[in-house]
């Protein structure tokens, strides 16, 4: 199953390799990865997706917990949350495609922030699945290049992950 | 004012620091200036950095304080990779101060550099890269910290060269004490697990303890003692956690695991309330996972929250210290013990008859060789008991030598037999038992190995030498990996692929050529004798070279693959 794991940690180096380096160790895999201070200079949130069963996502946040610069977490799958997720896509857009792409653009509500007399370079947010379903909407034009941020997430109502 | 190596040194000092393990190199020689300015601390010189580790490993071990290692940068460093990672599997409070390059010389592969942090990472409990003088008191003082508590373990701290300057001074002060908001590990177990764990034990009709390393790293062997007694309840060690009960205790089922007695093996898979304590499920222990202990349910008590459920789906979880949990679980058993049923108290009988039955198979039993003359290994084990009257420092290397001296030498206290249980690594037990005879110069400390091990940290004769460590080493000589030849007798036909010790040395000239004293015994008829004189010898080093049995096999020994826990070779070519 797919698990969005939230980490607050330490805003020191050395930090993220021990987040990385122990999902390498454990045999446990990462899907996306995402890592940005916060507003609180002295701390991290690192945002990753991975597939676990039960089982196995108890082992990866005690695991993640027992990191030293640790300081808490929250797997963001366990309750209602939101996440998102940033794609630039960029793609030819000659002849009659132009049109087109910009259609399809339109229906993802993706924003078109970069243009050329042969490409387009569209910025599309949301869900980790919306986005993949905006790539297979643009299956018949011919995709130059795709970004994706990794996702980031938070958890709906009040609950907060906060020191 | 202080320079930062002087900070460095006086900083240990504050921990209490005693001894340090090292070698010397040019990212450290301001650190070796430092501490040959002072007197307190005493810095044991070895002729190889693994065998710094692995000494400060038998002080931790033997002690229960940290042990301390100095080495320098690039070579050293990664010399002393094994023996970090020794530590870090067996859950030993270590603190490895290293050498780095200068600053700016840092990512330019420079000269003996290594990136100390990166390499250590998986192996370590936690590490530090310092970056200035400033930093080293509130560096120190947290690896001591994080090393010595919660679930122990090693901490790197990563030094480089320029900040211990002797000519940059900066203001000196010692933290007295220091918390971190990200590490917070638990002081006493959840009270309402423990009584349902308690209560669960009382309704057990056939119980069973499986006591772990965690007990004697936790101080807690005399109130597993205390409770084992008090329930009457039958008892296991594992590798790790022999010594936690008194080995010669008739509740005392012997070691569990894959060369683990066959009561103790048996009991535990035919039990119906399993209590683990301070141990971890490791797959020595439970053969296959899916057949472990397949009546029972679980309680089990360890500090680290990771260890619970890892490898086998526990009831009753305490995330605790031992110590505290099991007083708790004391006081509450007390007030129960006498509301046990005699329904109860009839199948707790019932079931340690079943237990003696499994007893009468006499699983240890060793049969003299048929020419008398020719000496078995577990003969070598039981001799050194006797020699030693069962109170000496044991240590040992890995192999079948190892499994022998945990299975013939019962241990009565903790924090005596010391040995690399989860990493497995040739070449720990004579440094780890200069490291023991370090912290207890007069006891008799004992090295129990094998020609092949010993060879692996054989420059140590030298340091010991040095040192005046009059360890007795006791070499079971089979001029083969023996561990290895037995598998591949078991599992590959036979076929000896690089498991002979050719072109072995003359242990006794090899002994006498570092000035210590050598002895060579071939006969069973000679064997106790000479360990007599080895242990009479007490300020010598012995090396006493036994040649033993090439084709013994250590049993009894799971079944694998697809095996339970009660499924054992008994002897070669008998199974359960």
């Amino acid at each position: 199953m797919r698990r969005i794991i939230s980490v607050l940690m330490e805003n020191e180096a050395g930090a993220l390799s021990r987040v990385v380096g122990l999902f390498a160790q454990r045999n446990y895999n990462i899907e996306t990865l995402t890592v940005a201070p916060t507003e609180d200079e002295t701390l991290s949130r690192l945002t990753l997706t991975t597939s676990a069963s039960d089982a196995e996502v108890e082992q990866i946040t005690k695991q993640l917990n027992k990191l030293i610069e640790v300081v808490k977490l929250v797997d963001l799958t366990d309750g209602d949350h939101i996440e998102r997720e940033l794609m630039l896509i960029k793609v030819k857009a000659t002849g009659a495609q132009r049109a087109e792409v910009k259609r399809t653009s339109d229906i993802f509500r993706g924003q078109i922030v970069d243009v050329t007399h042969n490409s387009y370079t569209i910025q599309l947010a949301g869900t980790s699945d919306k986005l993949d379903a905006f790539l297979r909407a643009m299956s018949e034009s011919v995709v130059l290049e795709v970004v994706r941020s990794g996702v980031s997430g938070v958890s709906r109502g009040e609950k907060i992950l906060a020191v | 004012m202080l320079s930062g190596g002087d900070i460095l040194i006086r900083c240990l000092q504050e921990e209490g620091v005693d001894y340090v393990f090292g070698y010397p190199g040019g990212a450290v020689l301001h650190i070796y200036d430092a501490l040959f300015r002072q007197n307190r601390i005493q810095h044991i010189l070895v002729r190889h950095e693994q065998a710094a580790t692995h000494m400060a490993d038998g002080y931790a071990r033997s002690t229960g304080r940290p042990g301390v290692v100095l080495v320098t940068s690039g070579p050293g460093a990664t010399n002393a990779i094994t023996g970090i990672a020794t530590a870090y599997m067996d859950s030993i409070p270590m603190v490895v101060i290293s050498g780095q390059v200068q600053s700016h010389l840092i990512g330019t592969d420079s000269f003996q550099e290594t990136d100390m942090i990166g390499i250590s990472r998986p192996i370590v409990k936690h590490s530090f890269a310092v970056r200035n003088a400033a930093e080293i008191p509130l560096a120190i003082k947290k690896a001591f910290y994080i090393a010595t508590s919660g679930r122990p373990g090693p901490v790197v701290i990563d030094i480089p060269k320029d900040i211990t300057n002797p000519t940059d001074l900066v203001e000196y002060e010692y933290p007295q004490q220091v918390s971190l908001r990200s590490y917070n590990p638990a002081a006493k177990g959840h009270t309402g697990q423990i009584k349902k764990a308690v209560t669960m034990l009382m309704e057990a009709e056939r119980p069973m303890i499986y006591a772990g390393g965690g007990v004697i790293q936790g101080n807690g062997s005399a109130e597993l003692a205390s409770l084992t007694r008090l329930l009457g309840y039958p008892i296991v060690n594992t590798l790790m956690g022999l010594g936690a009960y008194p080995g010669t205790d008739k509740q005392f089922l012997g070691m569990l695991g894959m060369h683990g007695t066959y009561e103790a093996n048996m009991g535990m898979h035919h039990c119906d309330v399993l209590i683990a304590v301070g141990a971890r499920f490791d797959d020595r222990v439970t053969n296959t996972v899916a057949k472990f202990c397949p009546y029972a349910k679980i309680i089990h008590i360890d500090i680290d929250p990771a260890s619970i459920s890892k490898n086998v789906t526990v009831d009753v979880p305490i995330v605790g210290p031992v110590k505290s949990v099991l007083i708790e679980m004391l006081e509450v058993s007390q007030a129960k013990i006498g509301k046990r049923t005699k329904t109860q108290a009839s199948r707790l009988a019932e079931w340690w008859a079943q237990i003696e039955g499994w007893r009468k198979q006499d699983s240890l039993h060793v049969t003299p060789s048929a020419d008398g003359i020719t000496i078995k290994p577990q003969e070598v084990v039981q001799a050194v008991y006797r020699a030693s009257q069962g109170a000496a420092y044991v240590t040992t290397d890995v192999g079948q030598h190892q499994m022998f001296a945990a299975l013939y030498y019962p241990f009565d206290e903790p924090r005596k037999w010391i040995n690399s249980g989860g990493l497995g690594t040739m070449g720990f037990g004579l440094p780890a038992a200069m490291g023991v005879q370090m912290a207890f110069p007069d006891a008799a400390v004992c090295c129990i190995t094998g020609e092949g091990s010993i060879q692996m940290n054989i420059q140590e004769l030298s340091t010991c030498a040095q040192y005046g460590l009059p360890i007795k080493i006791i070499n079971i000589n089979n001029r083969s990996l023996g561990m290895v030849k037995q598998w591949q007798d078991m599992q590959y036909e036979g076929r000896h692929s690089n498991s002979y010790m050719d072109s072995l040395p003359d242990f006794v000239k090899l002994a006498e050529a570092y000035g210590h004293v050598g002895i060579k015994v071939e006969r069973l008829a000679d064997l106790d004798a000479a360990l007599e004189q080895a242990f009479a010898l007490k300020d010598r080093l012995v090396f006493v070279d036994v040649i033993v049995d090439r084709d013994e096999h250590v049993y009894p020994m799971h079944v694998a693959p697809n095996g339970s826990m009660r499924d054992m070779w008994l002897k070669k070519g008998v199974r359960t």
